[in-house]
């Protein structure tokens, strides 16, 4: 529709070259008020076609036509038309997008194993104040503030409006926050660096009530963290009566369980894909 | 000719009303009123149950005297939530055993209709003679009681708050949980294609997830899209690993030339508990001769649990998934209360299996 109105006016910028004028500024910043010099006389109607908006107003063809600051808040290709009883002329001008002052940050993913090499990725877009993406190169100060450290930041200069950084998540599970600043903006993301997978998975067996008590030792990833409670570690018993299975999520650190064992028993350990060590336990010794 | 209308509506509804009696078996009820053979009496017995007529039916019973008559309803009725509160008997066999003058065995099989499909139960039932007529011995309920307490349970629950619908485009959202499909096996079976594998949740939160899978042709189109459905533990824990199984009935092998795989996963609100032990678990035949995958469950936890649905995924020599199956139990599990179950295997597959994983996925009125 746009694309139509633009070009009707156009047309009638041709048909009535030599009838009223109009002189638009070339190039305009988002958000700054304009007036629009017109030349010629008599009643006119005046048309602003912008890449988000469209407006009409009876203005008087020879006198300025001031353009508030919040009809020029989308960056683009604006066309101002005047008709007059003689006909269209129109005029195109550009709004650039203002100092960049704000951001869409984008940090992927929202939990990451620990020590996963170029693990996070975080992507900062470059706004004005009115949300037009500035395209100029802009500084983007991106800022790692990990728990019980020092901050650590690193500028970089957005590309077509894009800033970025990839990072290798931390040895140490814990949330870390990820700052992205520019202008007045300044955003922050939590990331949960998560235990990677269990490593040495060791079980041990001690009598109880109802035959024995299976328990974990503390659970930890291969770099010492500990994996999260509610991790499913899966126990296996087999001996005469049969095999018994039990999916025990993990609780303060420990993964434990009361079995019952019918004479000699081999009993297993796995969580997810890792398996750990067996114990054979004899029952009613 | 102003009577003979009324007269000829009135015959005719007598007509349908002795009809619809004869098709409702009426002549049969009426036969077995008596009870003069064992059958007779397991099937007026049954009969009675499956028109809700349990004071008639427990007026049957030999030993009322040891059988509580509410706990006896309840054998068929449900309770707790239950899939037999969701289920009625639709029909039943019966058959004997072995018979002396004086005692009789029957087998009888009934059939359920319940909510999440058709449900067999296999019983031995004894039968006596007490004068003229044959009384139903039934068997007393001897299941643990647990006596009133608290249960501490202080397992983890996950809650989730997703982003905002008036949030900007940008706040962050929290990532829905990475899951993986740890094996696929594509098998032939009579009635169509079947795909078994395993997903695992690799995540450090629960995640809702479902396997799907579409089929393409030598031509690369699409042939058929399923999905697990109920054959697969949606509600997966950090770590866990569900077997599942995707049917694709009245499908040919040969028509396949690719399959692609999709597990699809949510963060969901999940609890830990409760944890469900699965104890003396062996591969044997049952009374009807098929092969079975029998155990008991236990519910660890303090919380009832309504609907037990039992998943077992079987492995040949290699640890390659073979199969999978999976079955509802009737029973609800109330804490520390041992159920038996048994899941079908079939019989031509049962010669490869070498190993089995048992996962016990569950349905409560109260989602947890």
């Amino acid at each position: 529709m746009r694309a139509v109105i633009i070009a009707a006016m156009m047309c009638f910028s041709g048909v009535s070259a030599v009838a009223s004028e109009i002189h638009a500024p070339a190039q305009v910043t988002a958000g700054t008020a304009i007036t629009i010099r017109t030349s010629g006389s008599g009643d006119a109607t005046f048309y602003l076609v912008g890449p988000a908006s469209a407006s009409k107003t009876k203005v008087q063809a020879g006198s300025n036509i001031p353009i508030d600051s919040d009809q020029l808040e989308d960056a683009g290709r604006y066309v101002a038309a005047l008709c007059a009883s003689d006909g269209c002329t129109a005029a195109n001008f550009f709004v650039k997008p203002a100092a960049a002052n704000k951001l869409s940050f984008l940090v992927h993913p929202s939990r990451v194993p620990v020590g996963t090499p170029q693990g996070i990725t975080a992507v900062a877009i470059v706004h004005d104040s009115f949300r037009n993406i500035v395209l100029q190169p802009s500084p983007v100060t991106f800022s790692i503030m990990a728990k019980n450290e020092k901050s650590v930041s690193a500028a970089r200069t957005s590309e077509n409006g894009v800033a970025w950084v990839r990072l290798t998540s931390a040895k140490k599970g814990g949330p870390t926050r990820l700052g992205a600043a520019i202008g007045h903006a300044d955003e922050i993301r939590v990331v949960q660096q998560v235990a990677a997978d269990a490593c040495n998975l060791r079980i041990k067996a001690s009598r109880a009530k109802r035959g024995f008590l299976v328990e974990t030792e503390p659970v930890h990833d291969c770099g010492g963290n500990p994996v999260p409670d509610g991790t499913v570690v899966s126990f296996t018993e087999s001996d005469a009566a049969g095999k018994t299975t039990v999916d025990v999520p993990i609780k303060r650190g420990v993964a434990k369980i009361e079995m019952p064992i019918d004479g000699s028993a081999k009993i297993t350990v796995a969580s997810g894909v890792v398996t750990g060590n067996e114990l054979e336990v004899t029952g009613g010794q | 000719m102003k009577r003979v209308f009324p007269l000829f509506l009135g015959g005719i509804t007598l007509v349908l009303i002795i009809l619809a009696w004869f098709t409702s078996g009426g002549v049969a009820r009426r036969e077995m009123r008596q009870a003069n053979t064992p059958e007779q009496a397991v099937r007026l017995m049954l009969s009675q149950i499956q028109g809700h007529n349990f004071d008639a039916a427990y007026a049957r019973l030999s030993n009322r005297g040891d059988v509580d008559k509410n706990a006896f309803i309840r054998e068929f009725n449900g309770s707790y939530g239950s899939l037999l509160t969701y289920s009625s008997l639709e029909n039943f066999d019966i058959w004997g055993l072995h018979s002396s003058d004086q005692e009789s065995t029957m087998r009888v099989r009934l059939h359920y209709s319940t909510g999440v499909g058709p449900l067999d139960d296999v019983r031995d039932v004894k039968v006596q003679k007490s004068g003229d007529t044959w009384k139903v011995f039934w068997p007393v309920n001897n299941a643990t009681k647990l006596p009133p307490q608290v249960i501490p349970v202080n397992y983890l629950r996950w809650d989730v708050i997703g982003r905002g619908a008036g949030d900007e485009w940008g706040v962050q959202n929290v990532d829905t949980p990475q899951v993986r499909i740890l094996s696929m096996n594509a098998i032939q079976r009579p009635d169509g294609v079947t795909l078994v594998g395993e997903v695992v949740n690799e995540d450090s939160v629960p995640a809702f997830v479902n396997v799907g899978a579409t089929l393409l042709d030598h031509a690369g189109n699409e042939i058929a899209q399923e999905s697990s459905f109920d054959k697969i533990a949606h509600t997966l824990l950090p770590k866990q690993v569900s077997p599942y199984r995707i049917d694709f009935p009245n499908m040919r092998m040969e028509k396949i030339k690719n399959v692609r795989m999709d597990a699809k996963a949510l963060l969901a609100a999940a609890s830990a508990d409760p944890v469900i032990e699965v104890n003396q678990q062996k591969l044997e035949t049952d009374p009807l001769g098929k092969k079975v995958l029998s155990g008991q469950l236990t519910n660890e936890g303090g919380q009832v649990v309504d609907i037990p649905h039992v998943i077992v995924s079987y492995y040949d020599s290699n640890g390659k998934v073979v199969w999978v199956s999976d079955g509802y139990v009737a029973q609800p599990l109330l804490p520390q209360v041992p159920v038996p179950f048994a899941v079908d295997l079939p019989a031509d597959i049962s010669k490869n299996v070498q190993s089995y994983h048992v996962v016990v996925n569950h349905f409560d009125r109260v989602s947890s």
